[in-house]
Order: structure tokens, then C-alpha cells, then sequence
């Protein structure tokens, strides 16, 4: 059974400068602990889409399953990522760690033992007590992932999640998650801008067109079951997806 | 990571360090050398009647003032009213400023339409409003209060709701997804982003606070720095008006130090 079920989702809104038709029918689901990535040409509103599914902006037709559930709202069920990791320079990361939980108004004794391990199991404990500032781009960035993991969400968004950091850090924390998530088997729905990123964690690719977006394919990605991000980049039939990925991105431009 | 490196320092970084300190403190030597040349210049410009002591004072002039001043002790007595006066204006000031900024940071409706108001209140001389405070709450200490309030007041409204529009929406957007309320979002993320908005804004009305305090004091008082003044210029006593704009430079200073203290004491590790 799927678990999560996107319906012919529509988003028209009014800006300063007229009307925008930002996403046309998009339909597709996940089934449990999938990872997807969805790749479209910039500015053809996949942040949009993800800010849909998270509850922060509401669809103007089509509707969200989750787990057989409409979503509707901010639903405490998903877990939403941006693209800076938003620590707080003034909590430590113990009290950063624990925020989700704060504003949910769930700091249970189970929730915060399940952050306490979660900051153990990913290294973070010794660190508890120290500022954001004090921390390596990388351990930041766990930091943030762990603040959302402690809510303990069914379904994870990530906005671009990597974009922020320089390209070796980049590299080293896209292996660092994609490791933690399917640990955590989370599933997880990615949105990039970074198509060999979309293929090095993606199960499958789903690839939108320009506005409004439409969904194009959705490309299923074997690369073994094994493969991490760093290592798969080796596969010969990596450079395949990739050359077949932007082939279709460059068709709408 | 901690930049700071302890323990074994190579002799070019100590070379470093000494030279960094020698500047410092000739900077500092320098400072005193001329505030000394300064005043010696002065009391001897005076003793040779160069300049008119009588109109522009002589430091051993305002030196036996103080003397007499505390003497007598009213030097306290005048001291306090007006310490006491800032402090209470700054501290209504303050806390009335964040209260408003909220109330506008909270209701966007609210804050549209008291903009003009805003705009005009704050280009307004709040001095020329004197009388019609005076008339309002009495010519006493409450008339002088008032009048620090009123110049802080619309300053500290603006610097902090222009704080509060600052915080980093992508910070406000990460609550938002946790499901923050309205509430939630000002008490965790944009109150404690504008801690320091919040210490640059009291130490700009610590200052203005004084200003309204001695410009009320020139209208109503009986005691305070700002009466001594008007009142050594009416009878001629330049020594007194000298011997307390000089006390009221240093209580500006301390005042504005003690800001400074209490930020380092609340801010701590961020500064």
C-alpha cells in the first residue's frame, strides 16, 4: 500500500504582477521508506509543491493522503527540512535538538529520550552543550535533521536541503543523511536543483516541466541495493541516468 | 570551531601580541595627555586672562564649586533627582517601546494604519510639547518623566519593530513547519533574534532619556543637573552651569556604561 498519495494537485495564486499557474494536476505516491527525488526546471515551483505537502501554503485543487488520511494544515506527521539548517545561534544543540518538540508542545519523557539517542547514536551528544557556532557545517546539519527526526515524522521534505554548503561538505553530509534516513527508515521526498544529487539518493526521479509543472516522468533508479551516494557515483549506469535527466530538463528549457 | 589558540605561542605571535599592546596603550596615554593639556591650557589661558573666567570658567573655579556643592550636599541631592528622573523615564521608555512594537509587529493592520502617526510623532521636537504636558500631568517630576518618555518612546517603538521585521524568515519558516503558533514564533525565535536590537536601542535611550530630562528640568523643577544649569545662567554663576554640565557628561557616561554592563551580563558567549 502507498503511504503517501499526491492528488491531482493544482496551485494557481495572485502576485504583485498577476496571476501564477505554479503546478498542473500533479499526481504521484511513495510507499514506505522510499526515497524520491523531484528534479524540474528552476523556478517551475517543486519548492512550491513541497510547500504544499508540508501544510505551509494549501493547494488551490487536489488533496493529500497520508497513510489513507487527508492531510490537511500543518500535519505533525511530516517533517519539513529548508535549505539553511536554522539552528538557533543562541540554544545549544541540545535545547536546538529538542525544539520541534517545544513548539509541538510534546516534550514527553519518550520524545526526549528518542532525541537523547538519536544525538548519540549520530554523534552529537558529546556536543550537547555547545552552541551552533561552535559546530562544523556538517555537524550542524545533522543537528537540523536530528531537531526534525526527534518529532519522529512519517514522511520527510528535504527543500534543498544541501544546497547551502560548500561541495566537499556537501558530498561528505548527502552520505551522512541518505545513511541516517534509511537507518531511520524515513521516507523521504527531496526536492534539487542538483541532478547527480537526485540519482545518488533517489529510488526513483520524478521530473517536472517547466511552469506549470506537470509531472514528466518518473524515472525509477536501480543502482543496487547497497549503493550509497559517494559510491554510486562510479556506476557506469549513473552517467546514463544523468545524461537521460538533463536531456529532458533541456527539452522544456 | 574555537579560533582562539592557548598554550604554546610561536615568538612572531608574541612579537604580535606586544606590539598590539603597546598600541593600545599608547593610545591610551595619549587619551589623558590631552584632557590634561586640555585643562591646563584652559586654567592657564584664564590666569593669564586670555579668556574671560567669568563667562567661560576656569577648572580651578569649577574644582572649588564641586567642593562647596558637596559640602553643602546638595551635589547628591541634585544628582539623584535627576538620575532618578532618567532612570524612570528610560525604563518606561523601554518597556512601553517593546510593548508597542509588539502590538504592531503582531497586527500588520494596526501597524499600516498608525504609520503616518509614526512617522510624524518621531520627526516631531517632543519639546515643543512642554507646555501641553505640563498642563497634563502638573509641572512637577511627573511633567519631567513624561518628557523623557516622550522623546525615547517612538524611537524605541521603531528600532524594535524594525528589529522584529528583521528576524530571518527563513528561521520563522522552520517554526512555522513544526506547527508554531503566532505566539510560539515571537516568544522562541523573534524576541530572543532581537536581544541585541533590543541593548542598541536602550543604549540610544539612555541617552535621549537624559536629553528629556534635563529639557524638562529647564522648564519645571526645583531640584536636578538641568535646574542648576538654568539656574547658575540666570544668576550669572557660569562656574555652577560648568561644574554641573561636567558632572552631567560623566552620569551620561556611566549611565550608558551600565547598559553596556548589563548587555555583556545577558548576552554573554554571543558577544
Amino acid at each position: 500500500m502507498n503511504l503517501l498519495e499526491i492528488q491531482e494537485i493544482t496551485e494557481r495564486y495572485q502576485a504583485e504582477n498577476g496571476e501564477i499557474f505554479a503546478l498542473d494536476h500533479i499526481s504521484f505516491s511513495m510507499k514506505e521508506g522510499e526515497f524520491l527525488s523531484i528534479v524540474g526546471p528552476s523556478g517551475c515551483g517543486k519548492s512550491t509543491l513541497l510547500s504544499i505537502i508540508a501544510g505551509l501554503v494549501s493547494p488551490s485543487s487536489g488533496r493529500i493522503l497520508l497513510g489513507g488520511r487527508e492531510v490537511v494544515g500543518i500535519d505533525p506527521r511530516i517533517g519539513y527540512m529548508l535549505q539553511k539548517d536554522n539552528l538557533l545561534e543562541w540554544r545549544t544543540i541540545w535545547k536546538n535538538a529538542i525544539l520541534g518538540l517545544e513548539l509541538r508542545r510534546r516534550l514527553d519523557r519518550e520524545s526526549l529520550a528518542r532525541t537523547q539517542e538519536l544525538l548519540k547514536s549520530y554523534g552529537l551528544w558529546e556536543f550537547r552543550e555547545k552552541y551552533p557556532s561552535q559546530l562544523s557545517g556538517g555537524m550542524r546539519q545533522r543537528a537540523a535533521l536530528i531537531r526534525t527526526l526527534a518529532t519522529s515524522p512519517e514522511v520527510l521534505l528535504l527543500d534543498e536541503a544541501f544546497s547551502a554548503l560548500d561541495y566537499q561538505t556537501r558530498l561528505a553530509v548527502t552520505d551522512d543523511v541518505y545513511q541516517i534516513l534509511r537507518r531511520e527508515n524515513i521516507t523521504t521526498l527531496m526536492v534539487t536543483h542538483d541532478i547527480p544529487e537526485s540519482i545518488s539518493m533517489g529510488d526513483r526521479v520524478l521530473i517536472l516541466t517547466g511552469r506549470p509543472a506537470r509531472v514528466k516522468e518518473l524515472l525509477p533508479i536501480d543502482l543496487g541495493p547497497d549503493r550509497t551516494p559517494l559510491s554510486c557515483r562510479d556506476d557506469p549506469r549513473f552517467s546514463r541516468y544523468f545524461n537521460h535527466i538533463w536531456k529532458e530538463l533541456k527539452e522544456d528549457g | 570551531m574555537d579560533s582562539k589558540v592557548q598554550g604554546a605561542v610561536s615568538p612572531e605571535r608574541a612579537a604580535y601580541l606586544r606590539s598590539r599592546e603597546r598600541r593600545r596603550r599608547r593610545v591610551r596615554a595619549w587619551q589623558w595627555g590631552l584632557l590634561v593639556f586640555l585643562v591646563a591650557l584652559w586654567e592657564l589661558l584664564a590666569w593669564l586672562g586670555v579668556i574671560d573666567s567669568f563667562i567661560l570658567s576656569q577648572p580651578s573655579r569649577i574644582w572649588r564649586t564641586w567642593a562647596s556643592l558637596l559640602e553643602s550636599g546638595e551635589l547628591w541631592l541634585h544628582l539623584w533627582v535627576t538620575v532618578y528622573e532618567t532612570l524612570a523615564g528610560f525604563l518606561l521608555g523601554a518597556v512601553l517601546g517593546v510593548g508597542l512594537a509588539i502590538l504592531l509587529w503582531w497586527s500588520s493592520f494596526v501597524a499600516k494604519v498608525s504609520e503616518p502617526y509614526l512617522v510624524v510623532l518621531n520627526s516631531l521636537p517632543k519639546i515643543a510639547l512642554g507646555p501641553v504636558i505640563i498642563i497634563l500631568v502638573g509641572a512637577g517630576t511627573e511633567a519631567i518623566v513624561f518628557m523623557a518618555l516622550a522623546i525615547s518612546l517612538i524611537v524605541t517603538v521603531l528600532e524594535m519593530l524594525g528589529g522584529f521585521r528583521r528576524t530571518d524568515p527563513d528561521a520563522i519558516r522552520m517554526a512555522k513547519t513544526f506547527g508554531a503558533t503566532k505566539g510560539q514564533i515571537f516568544c522562541k525565535i523573534v524576541l530572543p533574534s532581537n536581544v541585541g536590537t533590543l541593548f542598541g536601542s536602550l543604549k540610544i535611550n539612555i541617552g535621549l532619556s537624559l536629553v528629556g530630562v534635563i529639557a524638562g528640568e529647564f522648564l519645571v523643577s526645583k531640584a536636578g543637573l538641568g535646574y542648576l544649569i538654568v539656574y547658575g545662567g540666570q544668576v550669572f554663576k557660569l562656574d555652577l552651569v560648568m561644574a554641573s554640565v561636567i558632572i552631567l557628561s560623566a552620569v551620561a557616561a556611566l549611565m550608558y556604561q551600565g547598559v553596556v554592563f548589563l548587555q555583556r551580563l545577558v548576552m554573554g558567549h554571543q558577544l
